[in-house]
């Protein structure tokens, strides 16, 4: 008898449900309240908003239950859900020097206005598991200080009033956004900033670090890493001003590379930046490694051939979600596809070898 | 779903797209570059012809999905699903009662009239990426009409092969201009595409939407001692005994017995529902 | 409708997502099928816009696409229609994706874009308002058409200039009241 091998819609709603329970896990253990995901398990919420691109700690904790935990395909809920959003309209750029930072960094000044905060970081923790964090949570009460109310310049300003670094002139033109408008190469650097914050963060991880092992090596310092939090506002015309509709939480890395020039033209350093939504160093890091890296042209460099060099090749393979689409989608049938392929092959082999019956097999 | 609007995409989104459509069909053939969105499906399991469907469907169509050439298949169930939730619209699995088709892998075996849309789902839209990665490079290929390294491959083919080593996603030129791929539908499928329904491939993930117009001259690449040849399974169906249409092999056992039937199952479904029956079933080994 | 008490917002669809999906359809139908004359009804225009030209614009146009008003048809009650139910904003010839006018208003139309050779797409979809559109005149050849299809065209030497620059060109629809047709760049044109 001919039996099908076709699933149906029976076969759906049945893994369906399968998975339902397997989210659950043992009914006998509490389950997991949003809360406590966007509390404790802050940074993977970080990291489903930042790549999933849509600022909203709730709906990122709640795509991270549904997704039992599997972040690419938490940030995939989200992308989804976020395309259905109407736009009501674009907040003014957040000036960053204005940032509340509960986190402050500098690799290139012992010390400068502002100070070096080292806020929440795991850097000088020792990587030993914590045993009594399996029985019991409780923490003493971290020590206290006075915030800073000033805001806290950027240590590229000191640099930039002594010429030594390339300049970043500002712009009042309304950056591109490649979830509009389809990407076109060769991409603008608004275009390929905003394609690498939205990226994988292992994807740009490995890219950085390959530039760091001689791969189009740019040696980079961190010149600031600062993390914390900004106003968002918006221009409502009605009012004919702009209001603070918000505040979110950002990760801002500024690079100082390795520095180039002429005969005509002095040395200077040169930058790359990376901007990502919450407590997301990692990848604010690799994005300002990587964007360093793909400013080649402008900055009159060779094309070494290194991968970070390559804009398309960067830009096409970052996205997590178009990549785990397209490999994953080898599960589906194809059927149609090899049975064409087995034809040709069996008959080229009968072309070949000159044995119908063997080729028959 | 009823917070989502007609056929799930907004309607500026659908408005992005029809104009990519009209540019397709004025242009048979062009990749027209469309600022795809995320949809609630994985990139690459239809989300380009998904969003074409959805721009394209009206209340009054009846819709038919397949995978494979078959309704039932997995994929083909679950986005036939999401559009009855969204967009309202009857669905059928009969070809000839369908004004919108989507399909993955399979043009349907019935020839398709002027009232029919054929929506293809479309992995890689580019012919030429796999002879030149570069997006850049291919599009300029293209400007000029540059396709002598698609000529090298296939001569290539010849040369090692004795045969055109290409069985699906065979390239075709469309209206004389422009090569395209027809997706990965088997080169037997080719020549139906000159065909009285109107003919729209999406890509999502690479962000490309394409057309063919009906009647419209598409020629599968080939040379003249090697000609294109639409090959087959070489048995007739074992279900209906059709001898005219595309086979999947089924192997039976553990012996290997292999079995051949239809891939459209409509078709053989209709065959046999008019008489056309194999009275023994004879596997071959 | 009253003509004294109508407003900008009267006269666009009553259903959007269904009657621009329709709308779509018959768009669709005449750009795959040069010279097939379709209907398109459901919005009631402000003068001049015919209710064919007007339904391409709700049904295409929007605040990412720009518009140009050829002639009689820039005038304030047409701009205050469309800025109401488009959002398009109105913009010069060279930069429009949508042009609409009579014939001679939209002259010369070689201040179009007609697409670059990597992105042929990018050039203007023509709306041409016609006293009269009817399946007879010149005859038409190519993509879209089982054999041959005759359609009235408004000027038919500039259209076979248009054709020459295929895969480049403009894209027209010729309307006329209810009634579309489209002449993509794709079709080869003789006169009769």
């Amino acid at each position: 008898m001919y039996v099908a091998t076709k699933g149906g819609e029976r076969a759906i709603e049945n893994a369906h449900a399968w998975l339902a329970e397997e989210r659950r896990g043992d009914p006998d253990v509490a389950e997991l309240g949003l809360e406590q995901i966007q509390q404790q398990l802050s940074l993977a919420v970080t990291r489903v908003m930042a790549e999933g691109s849509l600022y909203d700690p709730d709906l990122a904790a709640l795509a991270i239950k549904q997704a039992r935990g599997d972040l690419i395909e938490a940030i995939f809920l989200i992308r989804a859900y976020r395309t259905t959003l109407p736009r009501f309209g674009l907040t003014n750029p957040v000036e960053t020097a204005d940032m509340a930072c509960d986190r402050r960094i500098s690799a290139t000044f012992k010390d400068a206005p502002g100070g070096q905060v080292l806020g929440p970081t795991f850097d000088y923790t020792h990587r030993l598991l914590d045993f009594k964090l399996a029985a019991d949570g409780d923490v003493p009460d971290a020590p206290r200080a006075d915030p800073r109310m000033e805001p806290t310049p950027h240590i590229t300003t000191f640099l930039q009033r002594e010429d030594i670094i390339q300049p970043e002139p500002g712009s009042d033109e309304t950056p591109g956004d490649l979830t509009r408008e389809p990407m076109a190469f060769p991409a603008d650097r608004d275009i390929r900033l905003q394609s690498l914050a939205r990226g994988d963060e292992g994807f740009l991880l490995g890219m950085a670090y390959s530039t760091q092992r001689g791969y189009a090596r740019t040696h980079a310092f961190v010149g600031e890493l600062r993390i914390g939090k900004v106003p968002v506002e918006m221009e409502i015309p009605e009012l004919g001003f702009a209001i603070e509709i918000g505040e979110i939480d950002l990760t801002e890395c500024e690079t100082i590379n390795q520095f180039n020039g002429s005969k005509t033209q002095p040395p200077q350093f040169t930058r790359g930046y990376g901007l990502v939504f919450g407590q997301s160093e990692r990848k604010a890091i690799a994005v300002a490694l990587v964007d360093r890296a793909l400013r080649w042209r402008e900055l009159g460099e060779d094309n070494l051939g290194a991968p970070a060099q390559d804009e398309e090749f960067v830009l096409s393979h970052c996205d997590n979600i178009q990549a785990t689409g397209f490999l994953e989608h080898i599960k589906l049938p194809h059927y149609v596809d090899f049975q064409a392929e087995l034809e040709l092959v069996r008959k080229l082999r009968r072309e070949t070898m000159g044995d119908p019956q063997e080729a028959a097999e | 779903m009823s917070a989502y609007n007609f056929a799930y995409l907004d309607e500026q989104t659908k408005r992005m797209i029809r104009r990519a459509i009209l540019k397709g069909l004025a242009i048979p053939g062009y990749q027209v570059p469309f600022a795809s969105r995320e949809m609630p499906m994985p990139y690459g399991w239809g989300t380009g012809g998904v969003q074409v469907s959805a721009a394209t469907l009206t209340p009054e169509d009846t819709l038919k999905v397949i995978d494979q050439g078959a309704d039932d298949t997995t994929n083909a169930v679950s986005l036939r699903k999401f559009f009855e939730r969204t967009a309202g619209v009857p669905t059928t699995e009969e070809t000839t009662k369908a004004t919108v088709i989507q399909t993955r892998h399979r043009i349907p075996e019935v020839e398709l009239g002027e009232d029919q849309i054929l929506v293809y789902q479309v992995p890689i839209p580019e012919p030429l990426r796999f002879l030149e990665p570069r997006e850049t490079e291919t599009r300029k290929m293209h400007s000029l009409e540059e396709y002598g390294l698609m000529h090298v491959k296939l001569y290539e083919d010849i040369s090692q092969h004795g045969a055109i080593a290409t069985s699906y996603a065979y390239p075709v030129k469309v209206a004389g201009r422009y090569v395209m791929d027809p997706s990965p539908i088997p080169k037997f499928d080719n020549p139906k595409m000159e065909m009285a329904a109107i003919q729209l491939f999406g890509a999502g993930r690479e962000q490309r939407i394409y057309a063919v117009p009906p009647y419209t001259q598409v020629v599968s690449l080939d040379f003249d001692d090697y000609p294109f040849e639409p090959t087959k399974a070489d048995h007739p169906c074992d279900l209906c005994g059709a001898e005219d249409s595309y086979l999947d092999e089924v192997i039976m056992d553990d012996a290997g017995t292999r079995m051949f039937v239809c891939s459209d199952a409509d078709y053989c479904r209709s065959r046999r529902d008019t008489g056309h029956t194999v009275t023994a079933i004879g596997g071959t080994v | 409708m009253n003509t004294a008490t109508r407003s900008v917002f009267d006269g666009g669809f009553q259903d959007p997502p269904k009657d621009a999906a329709r709308a779509f359809r018959a768009a669709m139908r005449a750009m795959a099928r040069p010279g097939d004359l379709n209907t398109l009804t459901g919005a009631t225009p402000p003068a001049p816009l015919s209710q064919a030209a007007a339904i391409l614009l709700l049904t295409l146009c929007d605040p990412d696409t720009g518009v140009y008003l050829a002639g009689p048809c820039d005038c304030e009650a047409v701009r205050g229609w469309l800025r109401f139910h488009t959002g398009a904003p109105f913009v010069g010839p060279a930069q429009a994706d949508f042009a609409v006018g009579a014939w001679d208003d939209l002259l010369p139309i070689d201040r179009f874009r007609i697409g670059t050779p990597e992105y042929p797409d990018r050039s203007t979809t023509l709306i041409v308002e016609m006293p009269l559109l009817d399946a007879q005149g010149a005859v038409l050849r190519g993509p879209g058409i089982k054999d041959r299809a005759t359609l009235s065209l408004p000027d038919v030497r500039a259209m076979q200039d248009n054709s020459v620059l295929y895969p480049l060109g403009l894209d027209f629809f010729l309307t006329c009241a209810d009634r579309v047709a489209a002449l993509p760049r794709s079709t080869q044109i003789t006169e009769v």
